[in-house]
């Protein structure tokens, strides 16, 4: 089925999702976060839908896209984007959540529904800080347990030391550097 | 009174127990340098190197070394591969649960300084020196197995010096 019937049969059920196209050109659904658990049960169980493969999942800091929802500034955001897949009908979508950034975001998990969702929500929530409720084994991926902040958010800063050694080098500061 | 003999090569004059476990010494440090059973410790991919190191046509089997899975039945650890800062503690007690006298020899540019991630990575350790001693580093990216069996030969003069009482060189050697 083409993504925009898909739409269609969605926004039948869930008013409020919008479909936008990012800079890449790739059509995004826009879900807020109040029922994205719910949306998502339905894309997987619905046989109209069927998305029993959730491909990739990835973490976004949008400080650079304050306004990414809708035109309107609405502060600076994180988001996670879900590319769905599905074996039987062999379509795909691409379903984005944004939170704002802060240190109580937080995102409904999606590892009830497919469960390899657990690792990239940790993964998400040790650099990006957006906490999963939901997800059975909530801690950092990547980084050690007492590891302060979360790496690949942009006015992240690094550390001088950890536990017994120094880190701060020439260049380490990611707000100078060039991957700031 | 027993200083450790940090200068290296000299040994020091016709006191204390040099003179007296000299023979031993010599008989001991004959069997640790033709028996120099190493930690099978690979992170990434100079563990592939330390693989071809000991396959059969470089065969560390016949200089003795023997790869052991637990640190307390080891005599060399060869860090080989980068070390995580989540990874910096577990090397640390691998360390600590092998049995005197230790050796650790670091294999590659990111056991040595952190390699490729040393600027700016946010989770990589640069260099294992901050954790534990090094005796020998291999440079390379990562070593071929030459450069590997250079630095255990280099470690093995080492521990032809190697006196009882724990009395060891601890300057860092360089493979060039």
């Amino acid at each position: 089925m083409k993504n925009d019937e898909l739409f269609g049969l969605l926004q039948v059920l869930y008013p409020d999702v919008s479909s936008t196209v990012a800079e890449t050109g790739e059509i995004q659904w826009q879900v807020p976060t109040g029922i994205f658990l719910e949306v998502a049960r339905t894309l997987k169980d619905d046989p109209r839908f069927a998305f029993d493969s959730l491909m990739c999942l990835s973490g976004l800091d949008l400080s650079k896209y304050p306004t990414a929802v809708k035109g309107e500034f609405v502060g600076e955001l994180l988001a996670c984007v879900y590319h769905l897949h599905s074996f039987e009908h062999g379509h795909e979508v691409c379903v984005s959540v944004t939170v704002p950034k802060d240190e109580t975001a937080s995102i409904p998990s999606v590892e009830p529904i497919w469960l390899v969702a657990g690792y990239f929500e940790r993964e998400i929530l040790d650099l990006y800080g957006i906490a999963f409720p939901g997800n059975h084994d909530p801690r950092r991926l990547m980084m050690p347990e007492d590891w302060i902040g979360h790496p690949l958010r942009k006015d992240y800063q690094y550390p001088s030391n950890y536990s017994t050694w120094e880190l701060k080098r020439e260049g380490q500061n990611f707000t100078s550097g060039p991957y700031a | 009174m027993i200083e450790p003999n940090g200068s290296g090569s000299t040994l020091p004059g016709p006191t204390g127990p040099q003179v007296l476990f000299a023979s031993v010494d010599e008989f001991l440090n004959w069997g640790r340098t033709n028996s120099l059973w190493f930690l099978q410790f690979a992170t990434a991919c100079c563990g592939i190197e330390l693989m071809q190191t000991g396959c059969s046509r470089f065969d560390t089997d016949h200089l003795g070394m023997l790869p052991r899975s637990s640190p307390r039945a080891a005599d060399v650890m060869i860090v080989a591969g980068t070390i995580t800062h989540k990874m910096a503690s577990r090397v640390r007690t691998l360390w600590e649960q092998m049995a005197e006298p230790r050796w650790v020899i670091s294999m590659g540019s990111c056991a040595n300084a952190g390699g490729p991630f040393s600027k700016y990575s946010y989770s990589v350790l640069n260099g294992i020196d901050k954790l534990i001693p090094v005796d020998v580093y291999v440079p390379g990216c990562p070593p071929r197995p030459e450069a590997l069996i250079d630095g255990t030969e280099a470690l093995k003069e080492r521990i032809r010096k190697y006196q009882m009482f724990g009395i060891r060189d601890t300057e860092a050697i360089v493979i060039e």
